[in-house]
């Protein structure tokens, strides 16, 4: 076919840009360049400050004298064990949300309404969410200060991504796949469960670890429903109070009578923090990549 | 064959249980609030009228009080406008730098950048917004603050211009990320028929594409004031959290969300305080309800102007 | 020589390492109107965009050949391509007025090559909108927003649009493919009137239309130019059996 014939060696490419256009987008770009140094300062400056106190010791050991020495072993036991309560609250709940959305609903007000709300829950600011977590779990549920309680409330937190990052990717799945399956005679449900969940699988997933990133950094949610300052064990159940990663960075960083003594471990646990949160990020990132690049019907 | 059928109406069921659950939330949490709140303005039965500490709120005190002070012996004072205008000024003086800064970058990105390049940048920014409040705090506390005093020559870098400062790095990436969006779902046909007129790139994008994603450039700076007005660890950790009126740039300010985080722990349960708290809690959902409702609207219009 | 003259020598381009214009050479005189024809995919919208060189905007655009209008090779290195935007207008296919107000739309082009000023610019709009044929129907709103209009109107809006930065050549692609026939036929007429000033090349896979409207054809054919000359002769003696079979509909 004559279309693949390539251009002889002196052709001429097009596509000159416009000079002054260049200049005003240059410009443009300054703040941005800025901003984004400014992002690899502040990482560089929290890891050159903090990397010299991360052994294996700091990870696997329980603060010593007064915080001022030790490790943020059971920081670290806390926010995993909170987040794993939050996210058997918000991952099923999310997740049947999303599915009646996306699959059940019907087309009108009340749905308009239900997805509105929704959606402004994401815009609710994290004290707020204390608020209410003191308000419904510790007061009205008497459920007392406690992983419990804190994980619920982080939960409620991460509802309202994980109902749209569930609804986006059920959507996102062509009909003809559920119409194959019903027209083998597959029930609604079953349709769901064989021909589009599978396949929304990768968005879900993606979805739940953003939701799990941003979880484990927040602090304000669990500041009045359970997390404390130090206890003498990690929780043996989801009734007792717990540490945190971010609330041990806040609290070595402005309420420690020893401040500068305790500055690198503040430095230090804001590191393990942030390679967690930017783990489950990229992590999440690369999931949505993959999944794109394989699935042909995605556009 | 019946079980299967009772089994997808029991999921089916299911399904819309658990959302009209997740609806109710916010639904649930206004309900809260505002019956908690609403006891800080009625006399709980059996305290002493003459009792100034279970003195309850007046509406008018409340909303027009230039003190608060519920600690004060004798004499507490509820008044949220020290607490409002903390959030207020810290939120608009971050905006007015995150603002142009954040149209303009987006800007840049949505058409000048592609492929690869986008795809990094805006996983910079995206991951950046992902940062726990407590460590950009922690930031701005030990780097930005000091800097700060340095350069004015103050005693202390813990005030408002600090919190403004780290409220308009927090805001910027929701503003580029949303400004970016609105900047690209402008169809291409308005770029070609500029172009096709003799506009230049530059034009094009600042006199046709970013007029016609007004909408929704105005929706991300109405998500960024809701972001920056709704942030607690970074402001409490930079804003120098006196609960007073700021005179100049370089005074404490507490914000309604550093108020909240520093004083619910100290409370009596059950107290006029303990209520008050919530009654500032109320106020800032709608605030930030309203804004975000706002904020949505705008966006449904910029994507049916387009289509009219 | 006068101005609106193009000349297409030996072009050849390539998207890529796809050969999509294989040494088109014709010559377009000025006030005719020009139309090109052929199947789809056979290269005409490629062509007429070559002239404006809007198909700068795709990347990796590879040429051999020319285009000289009056006289000069809009390819050369220095050449400015916003001043040749300015002298070759384009019409698009499917009506894209920008989401401002009728007025704004026509004086976008007026202000931004900074035509007029002050009370010079609702002058030129008015004449713009009237030798587009479309002044007495929007004279008194010209506040509303263009996409109050129907489509017929709007793409007579685009047309107003280009004509308020005074081109010598207006590009056409396929401009009446969206419209109703009733509105075609309006813009037919318009296109015939606008001949007396401008040079005007469309490219039309309408038969009916090419006949109607144009001095000129140009037959394409997967990405060759096959045949080209006045309309009558080639609608009633076409010269290359290929012409005869698409004219006699046996392909596209």
């Amino acid at each position: 076919m004559n279309r693949t014939l390539p251009p002889p060696e002196n052709y001429r490419r097009l596509n000159k840009k416009h000079f002054p256009s260049n200049i005003g987008f240059a410009i443009l770009a300054i703040p941005l360049i800025i901003f984004i140094l400014f992002i690899g300062f502040m990482v560089f400056y929290l890891f050159k400050n903090g990397i010299n106190v991360i052994s294996w010791k700091f990870l696997t050991q329980p603060p010593e004298k007064g915080m001022t020495a030790g490790g943020i072993f059971p920081c670290i036991i806390g926010t995993l064990y909170v987040t794993l309560i939050s996210l058997l609250f918000s991952v099923p709940v999310g997740l049947f949300s999303g599915i009646y959305l996306a699959e059940y609903a019907p087309n009108n007000s009340i749905t308009q309404v239900m997805r509105s709300s929704i959606r402004a829950l994401a815009g609710i600011p994290s004290i707020v969410y204390g608020l209410f977590g003191v308000a419904l779990f510790i007061r009205a549920f008497q459920i007392g200060l406690s992983v419990l309680a804190s994980g619920l409330t982080l939960g409620l937190m991460s509802l309202p991504w994980i109902i749209t990052t569930v609804e986006e990717s059920i959507t996102a799945i062509p009909n003809s796949f559920r119409e194959g399956a019903l027209a083998l005679g597959a029930t609604k449900w079953e349709s769901i469960r064989r021909n589009v969940l599978p396949y929304a699988f990768p968005g879900i997933l993606t979805g739940v670890l953003l939701a799990i990133a941003r979880t484990v950094g927040e602090t304000a949610p669990i500041l009045f429903t359970g997390v404390t300052y130090f206890t003498r064990q990690i929780p043996r159940s989801p009734l007792e109070k717990f540490m945190a990663l971010p609330y041990h960075i806040f609290v070595l960083a402005t309420q420690h009578d020893q401040l500068t003594k305790v500055r690198p471990i503040a430095f230090a646990t804001a590191v393990v923090l942030l390679i967690f949160v930017l783990g489950f990020d990229i992590i999440a990132f690369f999931t949505r990549m993959r999944f794109a690049a394989t699935n042909k019907w995605q556009v | 064959m019946r079980l299967r059928k009772k089994i997808d109406r029991f999921a089916g069921i299911t399904f819309f249980v658990n959302a009209v659950l997740a609806a109710g939330v916010l639904f649930g949490i206004l309900l809260f609030l505002f019956s908690y709140g609403v006891r800080a303005f009625i006399p709980a039965p059996g305290t002493d009228p003459g009792d100034p500490e279970s003195r309850p709120l007046t509406i008018l005190g409340f909303l027009f009080g230039t003190v608060w002070n519920p600690d004060a012996y004798g004499k507490p004072h509820y008044g949220l406008i020290p607490l409002f205008l903390g959030s207020l000024l810290t939120t608009l003086i971050a905006l007015t730098i995150s603002v142009p800064l954040g149209i303009a970058g987006a800007i840049f990105i949505a058409e000048r950048l592609t492929g690869w390049v986008r795809i990094g940048v805006k996983m910079v920014v995206e991951l950046f917004a992902g940062f726990p409040s407590v460590v950009i705090g922690l930031f701005g506390l030990v780097v930005l603050a000091p800097l700060i005093a340095r350069t004015f020559n103050l005693s202390s870098g813990l005030n408002l211009f600090t919190a403004s400062i780290i409220l308009a790095v927090m805001s910027l990436p929701t503003i580029i990320s949303v400004s970016e969006d609105a900047l690209r779902v402008v169809p291409h046909s308005y770029r070609e028929a500029a172009y096709a007129l003799g506009a230049s790139p530059w034009t094009t994008a600042i006199k046709v594409i970013l007029p016609a994603a007004r909408s929704g450039i105005l929706a991300a700076v109405m998500l960024g004031f809701g972001r920056a007005i709704g942030e607690t660890m970074a402001v409490l950790m930079v804003a120098g959290n006196a609960p007073i009126i700021p005179r100049s740039l370089f005074d404490p300010v507490r914000t309604i969300t550093t108020t909240l985080a520093i004083e619910l722990g100290e409370t009596a349960a059950n107290s006029i305080h303990f209520f008050s708290l919530f009654a500032l809690g109320f106020v800032l959902f709608v605030i930030a309800l309203a804004t975000n409702l706002i904020a949505e609207s705008l966006i449904r219009r910029e994507k049916r102007s387009f289509t009219l | 020589m006068e101005k609106g003259h193009i000349e297409i020598s030996n072009l050849n381009l390539w998207f890529g390492t796809n050969h999509i214009l294989k040494n088109i050479s014709f010559t377009i005189l000025p006030r005719t109107v020009t139309a090109i024809m052929g199947p789809s995919g056979c290269g005409k919208s490629t062509l007429l965009r070559s002239i404006n060189r809007m198909n700068d905007l795709i990347t990796d655009t590879r040429i051999t050949g020319s285009i000289l209008i009056d006289g000069e090779d809009i390819f050369r290195e220095k050449v400015d391509v916003i001043e040749l935007r300015k002298r070759v207008g384009m019409v698009f296919q499917k009506p894209n007025p920008f989401p401002k107000s009728i007025f704004e739309n026509v004086a976008f082009g007026i202000k931004i090559h900074n035509l007029a000023s002050g009370a010079e610019v609702p002058r030129r709009v008015k004449e713009a909108l009237q030798l587009a044929n479309l002044w007495d129907e929007v004279k008194h709103r010209l506040g509303d927003n263009a996409f109050s209009l129907s489509g017929g109107q709007q793409q007579r809006l685009c047309i107003a649009r280009c004509l308020a930065v005074g081109p010598e050549i207006i590009l056409l692609d396929e401009p009446a493919s969206a419209l109703d026939p009733f509105s075609t036929a309006k813009l037919e007429e318009l296109i015939v009137q606008l001949k007396k000033y401008y040079t005007i090349v469309i490219v039309t896979h309408n038969l009916q239309q090419a006949a109607r409207v144009s001095d000129h054809c140009a037959f394409l054919m997967l990405g060759e130019l096959v045949e080209f000359g006045p309309t009558e002769r080639i609608f009633t003696k076409p010269q290359d059996k290929r012409t005869e079979d698409f004219l006699t509909g046996k392909f596209g």
